[in-house]
Protein backbone atom coordinates (compact mmCIF):
# COMPACT_ATOMS: atom_id res chain seq x y z
CA UNK A 1 0.00 0.00 0.00
CA UNK A 2 2.64 2.53 1.04
CA UNK A 3 4.82 1.25 -1.81
CA UNK A 4 2.01 1.90 -4.27
CA UNK A 5 1.38 5.39 -2.96
CA UNK A 6 5.06 6.22 -3.17
CA UNK A 7 5.17 5.04 -6.75
CA UNK A 8 2.11 7.07 -7.63
CA UNK A 9 3.42 10.26 -6.06
CA UNK A 10 6.75 9.78 -7.84
CA UNK A 11 4.88 9.34 -11.09
CA UNK A 12 2.81 12.49 -10.54
CA UNK A 13 5.92 14.45 -9.58
CA UNK A 14 7.89 13.32 -12.60
CA UNK A 15 4.95 14.09 -14.88
CA UNK A 16 4.76 17.50 -13.34
CA UNK A 17 8.47 18.12 -13.95
CA UNK A 18 8.13 16.85 -17.49
CA UNK A 19 5.23 19.22 -18.06
CA UNK A 20 7.18 22.15 -16.68
CA UNK A 21 10.21 21.30 -18.76
CA UNK A 22 8.19 20.94 -21.95
CA UNK A 23 6.45 24.19 -21.17
CA UNK A 24 9.77 25.98 -20.70
CA UNK A 25 11.32 24.67 -23.91
CA UNK A 26 8.27 25.72 -25.93
CA UNK A 27 7.25 29.30 -24.92
CA UNK A 28 3.81 30.36 -25.96
CA UNK A 29 3.44 32.86 -28.81
CA UNK A 30 2.09 35.40 -26.34
CA UNK A 31 5.31 35.16 -24.31
CA UNK A 32 7.43 35.53 -27.43
CA UNK A 33 5.30 38.48 -28.49
CA UNK A 34 5.93 40.22 -25.17
CA UNK A 35 9.68 39.59 -25.29
CA UNK A 36 9.95 40.64 -28.94
CA UNK A 37 7.96 43.82 -28.37
CA UNK A 38 10.36 44.76 -25.59
CA UNK A 39 13.33 43.98 -27.83
CA UNK A 40 11.90 46.21 -30.56
CA UNK A 41 11.67 49.25 -28.33
CA UNK A 42 15.07 50.36 -29.56
CA UNK A 43 13.88 50.41 -33.18
CA UNK A 44 10.74 52.54 -33.32
CA UNK A 45 8.52 52.09 -36.34
CA UNK A 46 8.85 48.29 -36.37
CA UNK A 47 6.10 45.98 -35.10
CA UNK A 48 6.10 42.21 -34.75
CA UNK A 49 3.54 39.50 -35.20
CA UNK A 50 4.20 36.03 -33.74
CA UNK A 51 2.66 32.80 -34.95
CA UNK A 52 3.95 29.34 -33.99
CA UNK A 53 7.30 30.85 -33.06
CA UNK A 54 7.69 32.61 -36.42
CA UNK A 55 8.10 36.35 -36.01
CA UNK A 56 6.96 38.57 -38.87
CA UNK A 57 8.37 42.09 -38.73
CA UNK A 58 6.59 44.98 -40.45
CA UNK A 59 6.82 48.75 -40.52
CA UNK A 60 9.19 51.30 -42.00
CA UNK A 61 12.65 52.47 -40.92
CA UNK A 62 15.11 55.05 -42.21
CA UNK A 63 18.00 52.72 -43.08
CA UNK A 64 18.98 49.12 -43.88
CA UNK A 65 21.04 49.11 -40.66
CA UNK A 66 17.89 49.77 -38.62
CA UNK A 67 16.09 46.98 -40.47
CA UNK A 68 18.94 44.52 -39.74
CA UNK A 69 19.13 45.68 -36.12
CA UNK A 70 15.44 44.94 -35.62
CA UNK A 71 15.85 41.43 -37.00
CA UNK A 72 18.95 40.76 -34.89
CA UNK A 73 17.22 41.98 -31.72
CA UNK A 74 14.25 39.70 -32.32
CA UNK A 75 16.29 36.59 -33.19
CA UNK A 76 17.96 36.61 -29.77
CA UNK A 77 14.66 35.85 -28.00
CA UNK A 78 13.96 32.37 -26.79
CA UNK A 79 11.40 30.43 -28.76
CA UNK A 80 11.83 32.41 -31.97
CA UNK A 81 12.10 29.83 -34.75
CA UNK A 82 12.57 32.21 -37.64
CA UNK A 83 12.08 35.84 -38.60
CA UNK A 84 10.28 37.11 -41.69
CA UNK A 85 11.61 40.60 -42.18
CA UNK A 86 9.01 42.63 -44.10
CA UNK A 87 10.29 45.97 -42.83
CA UNK A 88 10.63 48.57 -45.59
CA UNK A 89 13.50 51.04 -45.78
CA UNK A 90 12.37 54.61 -46.49
CA UNK A 91 15.23 57.11 -46.36
CA UNK A 92 14.18 60.42 -44.80
CA UNK A 93 13.64 63.27 -47.28
CA UNK A 94 16.64 65.61 -47.61
CA UNK A 95 16.32 68.76 -45.50
CA UNK A 96 14.94 71.71 -47.45
CA UNK A 97 17.63 73.95 -48.93
CA UNK A 98 18.20 77.05 -46.79
CA UNK A 99 16.88 80.27 -48.27
CA UNK A 100 18.55 83.62 -47.72
CA UNK A 101 16.87 86.46 -45.90
CA UNK A 102 15.87 89.24 -48.26
CA UNK A 103 15.01 92.79 -47.21
CA UNK A 104 11.69 94.24 -48.41
CA UNK A 105 11.87 96.91 -51.13
CA UNK A 106 10.73 99.87 -49.02
CA UNK A 107 13.31 99.35 -46.28
CA UNK A 108 15.93 98.53 -48.90
CA UNK A 109 15.22 101.74 -50.89
CA UNK A 110 15.73 103.97 -47.82
CA UNK A 111 18.98 102.27 -46.86
CA UNK A 112 20.33 102.22 -50.42
CA UNK A 113 19.58 105.94 -50.85
CA UNK A 114 21.43 106.85 -47.63
CA UNK A 115 24.50 104.91 -48.75
CA UNK A 116 24.59 105.89 -52.41
CA UNK A 117 24.39 109.63 -51.64
CA UNK A 118 28.03 109.39 -50.54
CA UNK A 119 29.06 107.92 -53.89
CA UNK A 120 28.76 110.65 -56.52
CA UNK A 121 28.43 109.26 -60.03
CA UNK A 122 26.34 106.29 -58.92
CA UNK A 123 22.64 105.85 -59.48
CA UNK A 124 20.71 103.13 -57.71
CA UNK A 125 17.30 101.62 -58.15
CA UNK A 126 15.54 98.90 -56.17
CA UNK A 127 13.13 96.42 -57.71
CA UNK A 128 11.90 93.12 -56.25
CA UNK A 129 14.75 92.98 -53.77
CA UNK A 130 17.39 93.63 -56.43
CA UNK A 131 19.62 96.72 -56.19
CA UNK A 132 20.40 97.99 -59.69
CA UNK A 133 23.55 100.08 -59.84
CA UNK A 134 24.46 102.26 -62.81
CA UNK A 135 27.04 104.96 -63.43
CA UNK A 136 30.80 105.15 -63.06
CA UNK A 137 33.04 104.52 -60.08
CA UNK A 138 36.64 103.80 -59.22
CA UNK A 139 37.36 100.15 -58.37
CA UNK A 140 38.21 100.71 -54.68
CA UNK A 141 35.19 102.93 -54.12
CA UNK A 142 32.93 100.42 -55.84
CA UNK A 143 34.25 97.68 -53.56
CA UNK A 144 33.32 99.79 -50.52
CA UNK A 145 29.87 100.41 -51.98
CA UNK A 146 29.35 96.73 -52.79
CA UNK A 147 30.31 95.72 -49.22
CA UNK A 148 27.82 98.25 -47.84
CA UNK A 149 25.05 97.19 -50.23
CA UNK A 150 25.50 93.45 -49.57
CA UNK A 151 25.10 94.15 -45.84
CA UNK A 152 21.56 95.39 -46.56
CA UNK A 153 20.56 91.80 -47.43
CA UNK A 154 19.33 92.40 -50.97
CA UNK A 155 18.33 89.55 -53.26
CA UNK A 156 21.01 90.62 -55.71
CA UNK A 157 23.24 93.57 -56.56
CA UNK A 158 23.01 94.05 -60.32
CA UNK A 159 26.01 96.08 -61.45
CA UNK A 160 25.86 95.12 -65.13
CA UNK A 161 25.24 98.79 -65.92
CA UNK A 162 28.23 100.01 -63.91
CA UNK A 163 31.49 101.15 -65.46
CA UNK A 164 34.48 100.55 -63.20
CA UNK A 165 37.34 102.98 -63.82
CA UNK B 1 22.88 74.48 -57.46
CA UNK B 2 26.34 73.17 -57.14
CA UNK B 3 27.84 75.23 -59.97
CA UNK B 4 27.86 78.49 -58.00
CA UNK B 5 29.26 76.81 -54.90
CA UNK B 6 31.99 75.30 -57.08
CA UNK B 7 32.85 78.67 -58.59
CA UNK B 8 33.14 80.25 -55.14
CA UNK B 9 34.55 77.15 -53.40
CA UNK B 10 37.77 78.95 -52.43
CA UNK B 11 35.74 81.69 -50.78
CA UNK B 12 33.45 79.31 -48.87
CA UNK B 13 36.42 77.17 -47.80
CA UNK B 14 38.34 80.24 -46.61
CA UNK B 15 35.33 81.42 -44.59
CA UNK B 16 35.03 77.98 -42.99
CA UNK B 17 38.75 77.70 -42.24
CA UNK B 18 38.90 81.19 -40.73
CA UNK B 19 36.27 80.09 -38.17
CA UNK B 20 33.53 82.34 -39.46
CA UNK B 21 30.64 81.71 -37.09
CA UNK B 22 26.99 81.37 -38.07
CA UNK B 23 28.22 80.77 -41.61
CA UNK B 24 25.24 80.37 -43.91
CA UNK B 25 25.61 79.61 -47.60
CA UNK B 26 22.35 79.60 -49.53
CA UNK B 27 21.09 80.21 -53.02
CA UNK B 28 18.17 82.17 -54.38
CA UNK B 29 17.40 82.68 -58.07
CA UNK B 30 20.97 82.13 -59.25
CA UNK B 31 22.57 84.25 -56.54
CA UNK B 32 24.81 82.77 -53.85
CA UNK B 33 24.24 84.33 -50.43
CA UNK B 34 27.09 84.09 -47.93
CA UNK B 35 26.35 85.27 -44.40
CA UNK B 36 28.45 84.98 -41.30
CA UNK B 37 30.42 86.62 -38.53
CA UNK B 38 34.17 86.82 -39.11
CA UNK B 39 36.45 86.65 -36.05
CA UNK B 40 38.23 89.87 -37.11
CA UNK B 41 38.18 92.72 -39.58
CA UNK B 42 41.26 91.20 -41.23
CA UNK B 43 39.33 88.01 -42.03
CA UNK B 44 36.48 90.05 -43.50
CA UNK B 45 39.00 91.91 -45.71
CA UNK B 46 40.60 88.62 -46.74
CA UNK B 47 37.22 87.15 -47.75
CA UNK B 48 36.39 90.23 -49.82
CA UNK B 49 39.82 89.95 -51.51
CA UNK B 50 39.12 86.31 -52.44
CA UNK B 51 35.67 87.24 -53.74
CA UNK B 52 37.24 90.01 -55.84
CA UNK B 53 39.79 87.57 -57.21
CA UNK B 54 37.14 85.09 -58.38
CA UNK B 55 34.81 87.78 -59.69
CA UNK B 56 36.93 90.83 -60.66
CA UNK B 57 35.22 94.08 -59.66
CA UNK B 58 32.20 92.12 -58.35
CA UNK B 59 30.36 92.70 -61.60
CA UNK B 60 28.76 89.29 -62.22
CA UNK B 61 26.17 89.88 -59.52
CA UNK B 62 25.96 86.21 -58.54
CA UNK B 63 27.05 86.72 -54.92
CA UNK B 64 25.70 88.72 -52.01
CA UNK B 65 28.19 88.49 -49.14
CA UNK B 66 27.25 89.87 -45.74
CA UNK B 67 30.12 89.33 -43.32
CA UNK B 68 29.95 91.02 -39.95
CA UNK B 69 32.88 91.29 -37.57
CA UNK B 70 32.74 89.59 -34.18
CA UNK B 71 34.88 92.26 -32.51
CA UNK B 72 32.20 94.90 -33.13
CA UNK B 73 30.64 94.29 -29.72
CA UNK B 74 29.23 96.71 -27.18
CA UNK B 75 31.95 98.80 -25.61
CA UNK B 76 34.34 98.23 -28.52
CA UNK B 77 36.40 101.09 -29.88
CA UNK B 78 35.58 102.01 -33.46
CA UNK B 79 37.51 104.05 -35.95
CA UNK B 80 35.68 106.51 -38.17
CA UNK B 81 36.51 105.42 -41.70
CA UNK B 82 34.76 108.03 -43.81
CA UNK B 83 36.34 109.05 -47.11
CA UNK B 84 37.57 112.37 -45.68
CA UNK B 85 34.58 114.16 -44.16
CA UNK B 86 33.20 114.08 -40.63
CA UNK B 87 30.69 111.41 -39.69
CA UNK B 88 27.25 112.64 -38.74
CA UNK B 89 25.94 111.45 -35.40
CA UNK B 90 22.16 111.56 -35.40
CA UNK B 91 19.39 111.57 -32.81
CA UNK B 92 17.78 108.44 -34.27
CA UNK B 93 18.56 105.73 -36.78
CA UNK B 94 17.90 107.34 -40.17
CA UNK B 95 19.28 110.06 -42.41
CA UNK B 96 16.11 112.07 -41.79
CA UNK B 97 17.02 112.37 -38.10
CA UNK B 98 18.54 115.62 -36.76
CA UNK B 99 22.31 115.71 -36.38
CA UNK B 100 23.39 115.85 -32.73
CA UNK B 101 27.13 115.76 -33.27
CA UNK B 102 30.00 114.89 -35.56
CA UNK B 103 32.87 112.45 -35.35
CA UNK B 104 36.03 113.46 -37.20
CA UNK B 105 37.50 111.33 -39.96
CA UNK B 106 39.97 108.93 -38.33
CA UNK B 107 38.67 109.59 -34.82
CA UNK B 108 37.91 106.85 -32.31
CA UNK B 109 34.40 106.37 -30.94
CA UNK B 110 32.79 103.80 -28.62
CA UNK B 111 30.07 101.39 -29.66
CA UNK B 112 27.14 101.51 -27.23
CA UNK B 113 24.76 99.19 -29.06
CA UNK B 114 23.68 98.10 -32.51
CA UNK B 115 20.22 99.33 -33.44
CA UNK B 116 20.49 97.34 -36.69
CA UNK B 117 23.21 96.17 -39.07
CA UNK B 118 23.19 99.68 -40.51
CA UNK B 119 22.73 101.99 -37.53
CA UNK B 120 24.92 101.82 -34.47
CA UNK B 121 24.54 103.89 -31.32
CA UNK B 122 27.93 105.41 -30.51
CA UNK B 123 29.61 107.82 -28.12
CA UNK B 124 32.18 110.28 -29.43
CA UNK B 125 35.29 111.38 -27.55
CA UNK B 126 33.53 114.62 -26.66
CA UNK B 127 30.74 112.60 -25.04
CA UNK B 128 28.04 113.08 -27.67
CA UNK B 129 25.80 110.05 -28.09
CA UNK B 130 23.82 109.21 -31.17
CA UNK B 131 23.35 106.98 -34.16
CA UNK B 132 25.88 106.70 -36.95
CA UNK B 133 26.04 104.68 -40.10
CA UNK B 134 27.88 101.37 -39.43
CA UNK B 135 29.47 101.40 -42.88
CA UNK B 136 31.82 104.16 -41.71
CA UNK B 137 32.80 102.48 -38.47
CA UNK B 138 35.50 99.85 -38.22
CA UNK B 139 36.39 97.94 -35.05
CA UNK B 140 39.91 98.63 -33.78
CA UNK B 141 41.72 95.34 -33.08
Amino acid sequence: MTMKLKLLSTLILSMGILFMVSCKSKPKDADIQAAVTTALQSTPGVSADVKDGVVTLSGAVASQADKDAAEAAVKLNQGVKSVVNNVTVTPPPPPPAPTPEVTADDALKTSVASIVKDFPGIQADVKDGVIIITGEQKADRWKKLKIALDALKPKKVDASGLKVK
Amino acid sequence: MAALQDKYKELIDAATEANTTDLKVSELDGVLHIDGIAPSGAVKDQLWDIYGKIDPNFLTGDVVMNINVATAVEGAKLKVVTESSNLNVRQGPGTDQPIVGKAAHGATVTLISKQSDQWWLIRTDSGAEGYAYAQYLQPIE
